[in-house]
């Protein structure tokens, strides 16, 4: 059954808003799609494939994840309670787990052997070299080479997991050009491969298929605040590249309509700058990476390159559903830049004791600025969305300090 | 405007690509005209995008000389318009859809017709998402040219019902640049799309050489050659014109000698 809201998002299967989502991509990879497509839509009733995702979130993912009260936090600020959706906490350190063990069930259910991903910071490479090592199936990596070069531990965690890391050396060498890399090399080969899409962005079902997975950081999160608090919260946090984490975030709370539901973006140098990559407040309608969705582009239709410190917000478009929750104004977008960000991974690591990721810590900055603005009986759940070990060389870098790595 | 469907009635076509503003203006546009005195039946010019996520290297890298000479959507149809001073060889225009869609349907196709524009490739435009703007396309006289691709199975029907000006066979899965060997069923996929439509069916992605020019014009309606002529233009620079006229005119001799096979 689908829900009010639901209804409202997508008129037509895939369309989300007026005419955001869509399916824009060669033909050749089309037959793939409709298979994908109808392999997803089997999963949601086949108890088997949900047995084995249950049992994986579980006993492989250390599901579900805790839902922390941050206390120091909630103190300091002086306004909103503040609760933290620990994705960090996940095997592999982010919420990108979720959706890769759902992604490599449907891959094992169409009979595909070869696992293909792009990735930016490189935890939804990592999460993809796990369970093609647990599943014991082949993974390929693409990443833009200027990542491999700032997250060079995830480029050997993936190794070590058994994947093959592929530098993308074409435009420039981001997230964007990792995902065309991954399209090019699944139009070369469908046959025995599947594309782990890793965020809620691409031609239909990906967006759909990702936010599916991702729901499990709010389908849990609402039952945990029933149970401390036996009431919803009044705000969700989360930060927006492509808008995985933000989508599973949003998911259970989108037909509460007392649900604040915030996504925050990399403003990178700032939202006026050229170096950002805040599309929601910067970009414009587009279509490109197989969805129609706002993107970072000039007049002429041709894609910027992107700038944020975070290698996992260095995206120029969002997820095809977050352009159409903000279109009708369901959830508001905002933007946190560089200095922000790096000023919340300190902050949240001194007074909490956790080192989240810096793609997290820009909606722990949000947080900073809007929880002492909040009532005392008001709830924020910010969710953070990995941990930040892999972050801890270039933010001392950032800071000037040098250490061996 | 040209009648693409019409250029193929009683020969083999070729259609060779170039990238618009590979090196610069004016070598376009002699390029333009060499193609056409060469014998090309329909150039293929290229808008280029900043994330071309169908093309290999070889087109990659011309998008990016292209950039470099400062190409916008204006320029390639100033290009247009000075190659049509001296020549009405029937011109169709590759793009991603994003290039039309930010420069509006309407106005696109708008363009297309005041330039004699025949039609449109547009990689990343998918049977589903035909219905934007083929209504458009439609009003000014503009084909918005199907692809098939050897992976398209059970979807062939509906493209092929729906195809007007030409279908781009697609020659093997993956994307454009140079090959050696070809998905082998190819002369299949051309008999399985002629079950269902009139419109001609040119092969493309990969060709190269003059015997594999006349072999896929041997089973097709025609032959469309990109990356091999692109590589000249990069070879060549500012001399390409006279590179790529000549080598037009070995493949337009390799495809002829299908043409005579077939009257004889």
């Amino acid at each position: 059954m689908k829900t009010a809201e639901e209804n409202k998002l997508s008129k037509k299967v895939g369309i989300y808003g007026k005419e955001f989502g869509g399916q824009y991509i060669p033909e050749t990879l089309m037959t793939e799609l409709e298979k994908v497509e109808k392999a997803f839509k089997e999963c949601k009733t086949d108890e088997k494939f949900q047995a084995q995702l249950h049992d994986l979130l579980i006993n492989y993912a250390n599901r579900p994840s805790l839902l922390y009260y941050a206390k120091n936090m909630t103190k300091d600020l002086g306004g909103a309670k503040i609760y933290l959706k620990r994705e960090d906490l996940n095997h592999t350190g982010a919420h990108k787990i979720n959706n890769v063990i759902g992604q490599a069930l449907l891959a094992k259910k169409l009979g595909k052997k070869r696992l293909i991903a792009e990735t930016g910071a490189g935890q939804h490479g990592v999460a993809t070299a796990t369970i093609a090592a647990l599943m014991g199936m082949e993974s390929e990596i693409f990443m833009g080479k200027k990542d491999t070069e700032r997250q060079r531990l995830n480029v050997y965690r993936m190794e070590l997991l058994g994947a093959k890391v592929h530098p993308v050396t074409t435009g420039s060498m981001v997230l964007k050009d990792a995902v065309n890399a991954t399209l090019q090399e699944w139009a070369s080969r469908s046959e025995d491969t599947y594309y782990v899409m890793g965020s809620a962005v691409g031609p239909y079902p990906f967006p759909a298929i990702v936010k599916y997975f991702q729901s499990v950081i709010s389908k849990e999160a609402k039952e945990q605040l029933q149970e401390k608090e036996h009431k919803l919260p009044d705000m969700v946090v989360a930060c927006v590249g492509g808008g995985s984490n933000a989508i599973g975030s949003f998911a259970n709370f989108i037909d509460d309509p007392s649900v604040q539901l915030v996504g925050v973006e990399a403003a990178g140098k700032g939202v006026d700058t050229d170096q950002t990559a805040a599309t929601i407040e910067r970009g414009s309608e587009g279509i490109f990476h197989g969805m129609k969705s706002l993107f970072l582009q000039n007049n002429d239709g041709q894609i910027d390159k992107v700038y944020s410190i975070s290698a996992g917000l260095d995206y120029p478009g969002v997820g095809p559903e977050h352009a159409a929750l903000a279109e009708m104004k369901r959830a508001q977008y905002v933007g946190i830049t560089d200095d922000e960000a790096v000023d919340a991974f300190e902050y949240i690591a001194k007074e909490e004791g956790i080192v989240a990721a810096i793609e997290s810590c820009h909606a722990v900055a949000y947080v900073r600025k809007i929880a002492p603005k909040m009532r005392k009986d008001q709830i924020i759940i910010c969710t953070l969305s990995g941990r930040g070990d892999k972050d801890v060389a270039s933010i001392a870098k950032y800071r000037g300090v040098q250490i061996d790595d | 405007m040209t009648n693409l469907s019409n250029i193929f009635k009683n020969k083999k076509a070729f259609i060779p690509f170039i990238v618009a503003d590979d090196p610069d203006f004016d070598t376009t546009v002699a390029n333009i005209v060499a193609l056409a005195n060469g014998g090309a039946d329909i150039v293929e010019l290229g808008i280029p995008f900043s994330d071309p996520v169908a093309d290999g290297k070889v087109i990659q890298a011309a998008d990016l000389r292209a950039f470099a000479a400062g190409v916008d959507t204006e320029t390639v149809f100033k290009i247009v318009e000075a190659a049509r001073q001296q020549t009405d060889v029937p011109i169709v225009f590759l793009t991603y859809l994003n290039i039309v869609f930010k420069h509006g349907y309407e106005a696109f196709c708008k363009q297309c017709q005041r330039l004699n524009i025949s039609g449109l490739v547009i990689p990343d435009l998918p049977y589903e998402s035909r219905g934007e703007i083929v209504p458009i396309a439609d009003k000014y006289g503009v084909d918005i040219i199907p692809l098939v691709a050897p992976t398209s199975g059970h979807r062939i029907e509906k493209i092929a019902k729906a195809a007007s000006g030409f279908v781009y066979v697609v020659s093997s899965e993956g994307i454009t640049g140079e090959r050696n060997s070809f998905y082998n069923g190819i002369a299949d996929l051309v008999k399985e799309i002629k079950k269902y439509t009139d419109v001609p069916a040119a092969i493309g992605f990969g060709i190269h050489t003059p015997e594999q020019a006349k072999h896929m014009a041997s089973i097709s309606d025609g032959v469309i050659i990109g990356s091999a002529i692109v590589d000249i233009v990069k070879k060549e620079k500012q001399n390409a014109p006279a590179a790529i006229e000549k080598f037009t005119k070995e493949i337009r001799e390799a495809v002829d000698s299908v043409n005579q096979a077939k009257v004889r």
